[in-house]
């Protein structure tokens, strides 16, 4: 079960570019862990560090101020790419609980909802006109007062921290229904 | 009231309407490989959930198991790979579901061996945590990446919770010219639409030009519909399907063979179906092409220049180590990759083969072929052409994701320029600082002989 997402004060970091695909949130060498954690150290890890590790002064989370940064900012089509859970898991391991950005990729969005992770989608305007320290209301849909969308489904499940698994196993009579007069539809496909 | 294809294949798997504006959709085949399958397979066990229908999941090794010839079944590509192959080989054998180990005969690219074992088949739906699973929307399968929670979430309940996507249809009339691929169609068509053309759409392609096109081909084409955003891509069930899934070990035979046919045909998009987004491309503008950046749509002509642009390609042509104004054939490269799910099949290998015959790469350049499966890597040695690749100078691997993405392992040095038949040219992707340009077969293989980007050797 994830933390429930009710109203979240924290650092935004911006980290404004377009395209900030999967391979640059956790390339695939820091992929070291066969669970979902273990991730951390290797969250933007190419920008991160320069040569043996050592952190690169120029990059945002290695700012003053924002080392403990729980939300991020960023571009266009943040979290395409590859479909690596990964991306979100060493975001949330680092401690982030939110991204806001002008669009995300689509499977990347959808591994964050079911993360805790919750994925804000706003206009490159109000992205740049956001403060340093950010205070959002996922229940009245805002971010230091300016209105975001959520999908309905989406909400529910951050704002509860529910396990969509155990919420689809909720209705297994519907599903058996479902497959019975599948079976006798589409026979070949069982 | 006329359907699009996707709405009669999302309408056949709606379960339920959920509160909240999902849709409960059933998933009909799962497939698994060792990066992100291992910890969906973990996650389930640790759980104490179980796979409702493990014959319906599919799991094999292909992401980061090693690609030398003489590999053993822990061999990997990366620092403490083997833990991911055998924790999955462990997982996998718990679960009870279908494993395609590394010393398999059928094992190979996920997205290269369910079309060739017949698990994707038109009609279905196949999930996969791997963006590339849009693939296999090439048979009329409805096929899409997934993250590792939702692949967990298939394999417990036999369903996922979605979103309805937007629907696009993008129209290739024509037909497309002679030595200009199905990798060149969709390089184009992702320069044309953007990064994110098609977000949250899925995608038909349909068109005199798909019509044509072997099945090979079209899983080359919508394989990197992701590229721009897709949800998914889809091509209608045609006679050239049927024939390509008939006869496969997990196809449909006997009586079931013709009840699924007889449903495969009702399975087009209804005259008059509405699209949210329609788009017609013309078959005879799309050229040989190749990207500069470090995205898909950042690609141009190979006949053409490293284009001058906005503060937003600077990054791109900084990486890239490229001036505006270049000839794309004036940039001389030390790689040379012909693998990956998107080019690695039978055809590719035959394509690039003819290009080498009785050749030889220039000096300087590191060329590496590897098969997208084992059952293709067989196919080309009976065809003699491993011997051509070799006697070229091209390494000669074994099935895998391969030097596709870096993995931590082996790779291209820093710095270099390497002609890559994959789907990727993101910064680092094929290993720090290697700068990648995407292109087809065909490319690479003259490139690789050139010494330099080029379209004949």
């Amino acid at each position: 079960m994830n933390a429930p997402f009710i109203i979240h004060t924290g650092v935004a970091a911006p980290f404004i570019r377009d395209n900030v695909d999967t391979d640059q949130i956790i390339p695939s060498r820091e992929m070291k862990s066969v669970y979902k954690t273990g991730l951390k150290d290797g969250l933007f890890a190419g920008q991160r560090y320069i040569k043996d590790r050592i952190p690169n002064p120029d990059f945002i989370l290695n700012q003053q101020g924002y080392e403990a940064a729980s939300i991020l900012l960023s571009g266009q089509n943040f979290g395409c790419g590859s479909s690596r859970e990964h991306a979100v898991w060493a975001l949330k391991e680092y401690g982030f609980r939110a991204v806001v950005a002008e669009s995300f990729g689509e499977i990347f969005y959808n591994n964050c909802v079911r993360n805790g992770i919750l994925p804000i989608q706003l206009s490159a305007e109000h992205i740049y006109k956001l403060p340093k320290t950010l205070t959002i209301d996922l229940q009245g849909q805002t971010v230091n007062g300016v209105s975001f969308d959520i999908p309905e489904g989406d909400k529910a499940m951050l704002v509860g921290g529910l396990d969509p698994i155990a919420m689809t196993l909720q209705k297994q009579a519907e599903i058996d229904a479902f497959i019975a007069q599948d079976k006798v539809n589409r026979p070949w496909a069982y | 009231m006329e359907e699009t294809l996707f709405d009669k294949l999302w309408n056949q798997h709606l379960v339920q309407s959920l509160d909240g504006g999902e849709d409960l959709i059933a998933i009909d085949r799962v497939f698994l490989h060792e990066r992100t399958g291992s910890v969906a397979l973990m996650s389930l066990v640790d759980s104490g959930r179980k796979a409702v229908r493990p014959e319906h999941v599919f799991c094999t090794m292909d992401h980061i198991v090693s690609n030398k010839s003489d590999r053993d079944k822990d061999d990997a590509r990366t620092p403490d790979g083997d833990v991911f192959i055998s924790a999955t080989r462990r997982a996998a054998k718990k679960a009870g579901v279908n494993l395609i180990d590394v010393l398999d005969a059928n094992q190979g690219i996920v997205h290269v061996i369910s079309p060739e074992l017949g698990i994707a088949q038109p009609g279905l739906t196949l999930v996969c945590p791997d963006s590339h699973t849009c693939s296999q929307g090439a048979l009329g399968a409805l096929a899409w990446g997934i993250g590792s929670t939702d692949a967990e979430h298939a394999i417990a309940t036999g369903c996922l919770r979605i979103k309805k996507p937007r629907q696009m249809r993008i129209n290739v009339d024509g037909a497309l010219g002679s030595g200009v691929s199905a990798k060149d169609l969709v390089l184009h068509i992702i320069q044309t639409l953007g990064v994110d053309g098609a977000k949250r759409c899925a995608v038909e392609f349909s068109g005199d030009a798909i019509s044509a096109m072997s099945i090979e081909e079209r899983l080359t084409l919508c394989n990197m519909a992701v590229e721009f955003a897709a949800f998914t891509a889809i091509i209608a069930p045609d006679e050239t399907t049927i024939d390509y899934v008939k006869g496969k070990k997990f196809a449909p035979s006997g009586q079931a063979w013709n009840d699924a046919k007889a449903y495969w045909a009702s399975l087009v998009t209804d005259n008059g179906a509405e699209f949210d987004f329609d788009y017609t491309i013309k078959a005879a503008d799309v050229v040989p092409t190749v990207t500069w950046g470090t995205n898909p749509s950042q690609a141009v002509a190979i006949t053409g220049e490293v284009p001058s642009l906005d503060a937003s390609s600077e990054r791109a042509l900084e990486y890239m180590n490229l001036r505006p104004g270049t000839a794309i054939t004036d940039l001389k490269i030390d790689g040379a990759f012909i693998g990956s799910c998107t080019n690695a099949r039978l055809s590719d290998l035959r394509i690039a083969a003819k290009i080498l015959e009785g050749q030889k790469v220039a000096s300087g350049v590191t060329a590496i072929c590897v098969p997208g499966s084992m059952a293709v890597r067989r196919a080309a040695e009976a065809e003699g052409l491993d011997k051509i690749f070799k006697a070229a100078g091209f390494e000669w691997g074994a099935a895998g994701c391969a030097f596709c993405f870096y993995a931590g392992g082996e790779t291209f040095s820093p710095g270099s320029r390497v002609i890559s038949s994959t789907n990727r040219n993101f910064e680092g992707r094929q290993g720090p600082g290697v700068r990648t340009h995407l292109a087809s077969p065909a490319i690479v293989a003259a490139s690789a002989l050139a010494g330099r980007i080029s379209l004949t050797s």
